[in-house]
C-alpha cells in the first residue's frame, strides 16, 4: 500500500518538506520506510540509526511533530489516510536531513563528575543490596536517544540557555550517581542545582513523557534531587549553623561538603571547545604535540637531508647525481 | 583552499572501533600515557556492544562456588568444538573475573546476589550460572560504564592540561577507509567525517582494530549497519591474515515476526530462565537434538529438564540450553519439516512457564521490546522466534598474548569480534562481553608497549594518502560523470590516471562545499545515474542475497561454488558503485564505499567454507555433515594479495598438556584423532 509521507530535507542553510508516496508493508515502523526512501528515491537521505530495536537511541525524530523514535513507532499507530510527517529534532542544529549535530550533549556529559570510586575498597570487594542498585539501575537504562533533551522547553527553542542547563539526561546521572551506594561523593544534589541548572525545570514532566524506556526522569530523578537540595538549603539546623560557624568551620561540621573544592565545571572559567564553528577542528597543531605546525615531511626528519637522501639531479651536472 | 583538504593528527595509539573492544583498549592505552584516539562510525555509546543482552561469562564463583577458570576453559573449548586457540581461551577464563571487578570501580551497577555480590545467571553450554549481568541490558551497561570511564579520564585530562581531549579524545561519526603503511609497519589511518565529508589522516605508530563484525552481508542478521566488516577488509589489505573465517553463529532465537524486526535478537536468557521451545505441535523438539558429544550433560525428560531449574546440582539441564549452533540447526529442521510457526519460525514460550510479575522483572527489556515491536505480550503468549546471523567466529589472526595481527604488517592489533580463534567454530553466548573486555585490555596494553619499542616514527607515503582519496572519492565521481553524459565520463577516466600518485587534488571531484547544491538536484541525478553507475543499495540487497541463500546456516558444494562465481559478478559491479548527492552526511556514499569490504570479507568466508569439507560449530556442510578430527588440526587462514583472497591451511596450536589433563580421556576422543590421542596417552 503507498503512504504519503513529508520528510524535512535541507541542512544549516536551509530546507523545506518534501513530499514523497512510498510502498508501507504490514508490520513496519517509521524507520523502515525512511530506509526505502534511501534504496528506492533518496539515496543520499541521511538518517542516523543502528540497532533498529530501539536499543541505542540513535533514529531520534519527530514524527507528526511528536518526538519519537523511529525504530519504535509502528506505521499500524496511524490511519490508513493520515499524513506522516517526519522532520529532525527540533532542539539540536541540523547536519543535514535528519541528522543533527548533538554534541551539546556530550559537553554536558564531559562537564558532569565522574562515579567516584570508593576509596580502599578493593575490586571485587565490592558489596550493594539489589534494592540499593535498583534505583540507580533505572536511570543507568537511559538509552541516550536526548528525546528528553529534545523536549525539553528550557532548551528548546532557546538556545541562550544551553549554556546553564544540562537537561534531564544529566540529571538522571547526577541521580543516578546520588543514589549509587558505594558513589564517594556526596555533593551531588548541591552539583545539580549550582552546575547543571536544576532549578530552571519547573517539572512539566515533558521529558518523561517522550522517555522511551520510560524511565519516570521527572518523578523518581528530577523531584527528589529538588526535594533533597531544598531540604539542606532550609533545613533550620543547617540555617542557624550557617549563621554560627564561619565557612571552613562549616564544611568540616557538615560532612556533607568537601573540603577540597570539586573540579565541577562552575569553578571554572567557562571555556570554548577546541572546534571550529563547523565542530571540527580549525588546525590540527592545536592538538599536536609538537610546538608549529605539523611538517609535511614528518615529524622525525631535520633538514638539511644527508645528501645521499635527496633525489635531486642537477641539470647541468648529472654526474654528481 | 583546496576541496580535499586533509586534517591531520598525530596520536602513538589510533583505536578503531568503539564498542567494548575499543573503548576498553583505548582507556588501557591512556593509562600507558599514550595518546590515544578512538574513531567509532556512529555516535559515541551507540556501539553495536549495546545489543548485547544476556551478559558477560566470568568464573567468579559467586551463584556457585565451584565455578573456577578451569571449568570455564573446558566450556569454552567444549563450545568451540576444540578448534579454539587454546591459549586466548585459557587468558579470557583466567582474566575475565578481574575485568568484570574493575568495571564496577568504573560505576558499573550489576545486578546482586543476596550478600551483595555480582548475581550470575545461566547461559548456554556454561556448566555454572556465570554470566554477570543487569537485566537483560548487559551491553548497554557495559558500553555506558566504558564510556563514563573515559570521560573520567578526560576529566583528569582537563585538570591537569586544561584541555579535555589532550590525551585521548574521541572521533564521533568518522569512518576509515584505509589503513598507511610505512614498508610492513603501520603507519596511520585514513579516513572521512561522516557528517561533513571531510577528510583526515591519523598519523599514529600503532593501531588495534576493533570493528566488529560482519554481519550486514546477511539478508536477515542482528547486527545493525557498522557491521560491514572494515577492520577485516583493513587488515587483509594491510596484509594481515583473517582465519575460521567459514564459522558465522546464527543466533537460534531471532524475532521473524514482523517483518521490520526481523533478525532481532530474543536474548537466551529467556531459555535459560525457563523458556521452552515448542513446534506447531506443541512438542518440545529439542529433547530429539541432543547430539552425542553433549548426551551426558543435558536432560532425557522434561521433568529432569524442569527440575534443573531450581537444582542445577542434582538434575543435568534442558537441552534448550545447548550450544547456540545446535538450537539453530534445530530450529532449521523443524521449520524444514513443515513443523514450524506461521511466520516461519518455532515458538519460543516463556509465558506458561514463569509467573508474569517475574518475567518483567527478570526480561524487562524482552517484555518491552516485544510490546513495543511487535504488539506481543510475552507474559500471555509464546513469541516466534528463527535464526539470525549474529556473530563471526573468525576474524584477524592475531597472538593470543598481545593482541598483534600475523602476516607481514608490525603495529596492528587487533581485539574483540574483529579477532579470530578465541570462540573457535562456536562462541557460547556470554563468552563475547568478557572477550571484549579481556583482550581489549591486552590489545590496548600491548600496543602501547609496541610503540615505546620503536626508534622512528612510521611515516605514511603521500601517494598512499592519494590513491586513498581517489578510492574514497571514487563513487561520488563516478555517479556525477554517468549523470553528465559521456563527454565527463571521459575527462574523469584521464584525470583518475593523472592524480595516482602525485596529487590529492582532483579536480573532477565533487567538494564538500557544493552538497547542499547537488541534494537538490539529486533526485533527477540518480535516475539519470542509475543508467551507468551502480546504486549502493542494490548491491547490497543482491550481496545480501547471495550471501543469505548460498552461505547461510546449512551449505552445499555446489551452492558455495555458485556463491563464488555470484561474488566475483558483484565485485565487478561494486567497482562501479555510484552515489550521488554529495559528501555532506551522505548514506549512500558512505554505503558505496563499505561495500567493497563487505564483498572481500564475503569471499573468504565463501571461499573458506567450500575448502572445509566437514561440519562443525557455525560451519555446517550438508554433504560433509559430521565432525573430522583431522579437520579439527586444520586453521584456514585467509591473506589478500594483488586484490585477490589467498586460502592456506595451518595448523591449529596443540594445547599444553596440563589443560588437556582438564578433560577426560573419553571427552577428548570425540574430538582427537587417534594419533593424537595416543601422544596424550604417552604423556
Amino acid at each position: 500500500m503507498k503512504r504519503h509521507f513529508r520528510v524535512w530535507r535541507g541542512d544549516a542553510s536551509g530546507g523545506d518538506l518534501r513530499d514523497f508516496d512510498v510502498e508501507v508493508n504490514e508490520g513496519e515502523v517509521v524507520l523502515d520506510i525512511i530506509h526505502r526512501l534511501q534504496a528506492t528515491q533518496a539515496p543520499d537521505l541521511a538518517c542516523r540509526w543502528n540497532c533498529k530495536a530501539g536499543k541505542c537511541g540513535s533514529c531520534s525524530m519527530e514524527i507528526n511533530g511528536k518526538p519519537r523514535l523511529g525504530c519504535m513507532t509502528r506505521m499500524s499507530t496511524f490511519t490508513d489516510d493520515e499524513t506522516i510527517t517526519v522532520t529532525p529534532i527540533r532542539t539540536f542544529p541540523v547536519i543535514r536531513d535528519l541528522v543533527t549535530d548533538v554534541s551539546f550533549n556530550y559537553e554536558k556529559a564531559r562537564e558532569t563528575p565522574a562515579f567516584a570510586p570508593p576509596p580502599g575498597v578493593a575490586p571485587g570487594e565490592y558489596r550493594m543490596q539489589q534494592v540499593d542498585v535498583e534505583r540507580s539501575q533505572e536511570f543507568r537504562k537511559c538509552i541516550e536517544c536526548f528525546l528528553c533533551q529534545n523536549t525539553c522547553h528550557v532548551i528548546r527553542d532557546h538556545d541562550e540557555n544551553k549554556p546553564a542547563f544540562s537537561g534531564p539526561r544529566y540529571f538522571i546521572r547526577a541521580a543516578e550517581l546520588d543514589m549509587h551506594p558505594l558513589d564517594d561523593r556526596s555533593d551531588r544534589k548541591e552539583y545539580a542545582q549550582a552546575s547543571q541548572g536544576l532549578g530552571y525545570c519547573n517539572i512539566t514532566k515533558c521529558c518523561t513523557e517522550v522517555c522511551p524506556e520510560h524511565i519516570k526522569i521527572t518523578d523518581n530523578a528530577i523531584i527528589p534531587m529538588k526535594e533533597r537540595v531544598v531540604d539542606r538549603r532550609y533545613d533550620p539546623i543547617v540555617w542557624l549553623g550557617r549563621k554560627i560557624f564561619r565557612r571552613d568551620q562549616l564544611e568540616s561540621a557538615d560532612g556533607a561538603v568537601p573540603t577540597v573544592n570539586p573540579p565541577m565545571s562552575s569553578a571554572r572559567l567557562p571555556e570554548g571547545p577546541p572546534v571550529g564553528p563547523d565542530g571540527h577542528m580549525e588546525i590540527a597543531e592545536l592538538s599536536a604535540p609538537t610546538q608549529g605546525g605539523l611538517s609535511p615531511f614528518g615529524e622525525d626528519l631535520s633538514f638539511p637531508l644527508p645528501p645521499e637522501y635527496v633525489s635531486y639531479h642537477h641539470p647541468e651536472r648529472p654526474s654528481e647525481a | 583552499m583546496s576541496d580535499n583538504k586533509i586534517e591531520r593528527h598525530l596520536y602513538d595509539v589510533v583505536v578503531i572501533g568503539a564498542g567494548g573492544a575499543g573503548l576498553r583498549a583505548a582507556i588501557e592505552a591512556r593509562l600507558a600515557g599514550k595518546r590515544t584516539a578512538i574513531i567509532s562510525k556512529s555516535l559515541f555509546g551507540k556501539a553495536h556492544t549495546v545489543m548485547a543482552e544476556g551478559g558477560a561469562a566470568a568464573a567468579m564463583g559467586n551463584a556457585n562456588s565451584r565455578d573456577n577458570w578451569m571449568v570455564h576453559f573446558r566450556d569454552t573449548m567444549r563450545g568451540g568444538k576444540f578448534l579454539n586457540n587454546f591459549r586466548m581461551a585459557e587468558l579470557h577464563a583466567k582474566e575475565a573475573p578481574e575485568r568484570i571487578w574493575e568495571l564496577e570501580t568504573y560505576g558499573a551497577l550489576f545486578d546482586r546476589t543476596k550478600d551483595g555480590k555480582i548475581s550470575q545467571r545461566n547461559f548456554g553450554g556454561h556448566e555454572y550460572p556465570r554470566l554477570a549481568h543487569v537485566g537483560d541490558r548487559t551491553g548497554l551497561e557495559l558500553i555506558r560504564t566504558l564510556q563514563q570511564k573515559i570521560v573520567s579520564l578526560q576529566q583528569e585530562d582537563f585538570a591537569a592540561t586544561g584541555s579535555y581531549d589532550s590525551r585521548i579524545r574521541v572521533f564521533q561519526e568518522t569512518t576509515i577507509t584505509e589503513l598507511m603503511l610505512d614498508g610492513d609497519r603501520v603507519a596511520g589511518a585514513f579516513g572521512y567525517y561522516r557528517e561533513t565529508g571531510e577528510f583526515l589522516l591519523f598519523e599514529a605508530p600503532a593501531v588495534v582494530l576493533a570493528t566488529g563484525g560482519v554481519g550486514r552481508s546477511y539478508k536477515v542478521t542482528s547486527n545493525s549497519w557498522e557491521y560491514t566488516g572494515d577492520g577485516h577488509a583493513l587488515a587483509l589489505r594491510a596484509g594481515a591474515t583473517l582465519i575460521n573465517m567459514e564459522f558465522l553463529q546464527f543466533h537460534p532465537t531471532g524475532m521473524v515476526w514482523p517483518p521490520s524486526v526481523k533478525g532481532i535478537l530474543v536474548t537466551e536468557s529467556v531459555r535459560g530462565d525457563g523458556g521452552v521451545l515448542r513446534n506447531s505441535d506443541n512438542k518440545r523438539f529439542m529433547f530429539d537434538y541432543v547430539p552425542d558429544v553433549f548426551r551426558k550433560q543435558y536432560a532425557e525428560t522434561e521433568e529432569e529438564a524442569d527440575r534443573w531449574y531450581a537444582d542445577p546440582d542434582n538434575n543435568r539441564r534442558p537441552p534448550e540450553l545447548l550450544p547456540r549452533d545446535e538450537v539453530a540447526r534445530a530450529i532449521n529442521s523443524e521449520v524444514k519439516a513443515g513443523r514450524g510457526s506461521p511466520a516461519g519460525g518455532v515458538f519460543l514460550d516463556v509465558s506458561t512457564r514463569l509467573p508474569a510479575e517475574q518475567i518483567i522483572r527478570r526480561l524487562p527489556s524482552m517484555h518491552h521490546q516485544f510490546k513495543e515491536l511487535a504488539d506481543v505480550d510475552i507474559t500471555k503468549e509464546p513469541m516466534e522466534v528463527g535464526p539470525t546471523c549474529h556473530y563471526v567466529m573468525g576474524g584477524v589472526e592475531v597472538d593470543p598474548d598481545t593482541g598483534a595481527a600475523f602476516g607481514r604488517v608490525q603495529g596492528l592489533f587487533a581485539a574483540g569480534e574483529v579477532s579470530g580463534g578465541m570462540h573457535g567454530s562456536n562462541r557460547l553466548g556470554g563468552n563475547s562481553l568478557s572477550d571484549l573486555l579481556v583482550f581489549g585490555k591486552r590489545a590496548g596494553e600491548h600496543a602501547s608497549a609496541y610503540v615505546d619499542t620503536l626508534q622512528v616514527r612510521p611515516r605514511p607515503a603521500k601517494v598512499d594518502v592519494a590513491a586513498a582519496v581517489e578510492v574514497a572519492l571514487a563513487p561520488l565521481v563516478r555517479a556525477a560523470a554517468s549523470s553528465t553524459g559521456s563527454s565527463a565520463d571521459s575527462s574523469t577516466g584521464s584525470s583518475a590516471d593523472s592524480s595516482t600518485g602525485s596529487s590529492a587534488d582532483s579536480s573532477a571531484a565533487p567538494s564538500a562545499d557544493s552538497s547542499a547544491g547537488s541534494s537538490t538536484a539529486s533526485s533527477a541525478a540518480s535516475s539519470a545515474g542509475s543508467l551507468i553507475a551502480e546504486n549502493p543499495y542494490t548491491l547490497q540487497q543482491d550481496l545480501q542475497a547471495v550471501m543469505g541463500d548460498l552461505v547461510g546456516i546449512i551449505r552445499r558444494e555446489g551452492e558455495l561454488t555458485d556463491a563464488l562465481k555470484r561474488l566475483h559478478e558483484l565485485r565487478a559491479r561494486v567497482a562501479n558503485v555510484g552515489a550521488t548527492g554529495g559528501r555532506r552526511y551522505n548514506p549512500g556514499w558512505h554505503l558505496a564505499l563499505d561495500l567493497r569490504n563487505m564483498l572481500v570479507v564475503s569471499e573468504c568466508t565463501a571461499r573458506a567454507a567450500l575448502e572445509r569439507e566437514e561440519s562443525r560449530g557455525g560451519h555446517t556442510r550438508e554433504d560433509f555433515p559430521a565432525m573430522n578430527p583431522t579437520w579439527r588440526r586444520i586453521n584456514l587462514v585467509c591473506s589478500l594479495s594483488f586484490g585477490e583472497v589467498h586460502l592456506e591451511h595451518k595448523p591449529v596450536p596443540a594445547m599444553r598438556a596440563e589443560l588437556l589433563a582438564l578433560f577426560e580421556r573419553s571427552e577428548l576422543s570425540k574430538y582427537l584423532t587417534d594419533e593424537e590421542l595416543a601422544e596424550v596417552e604417552e604423556q
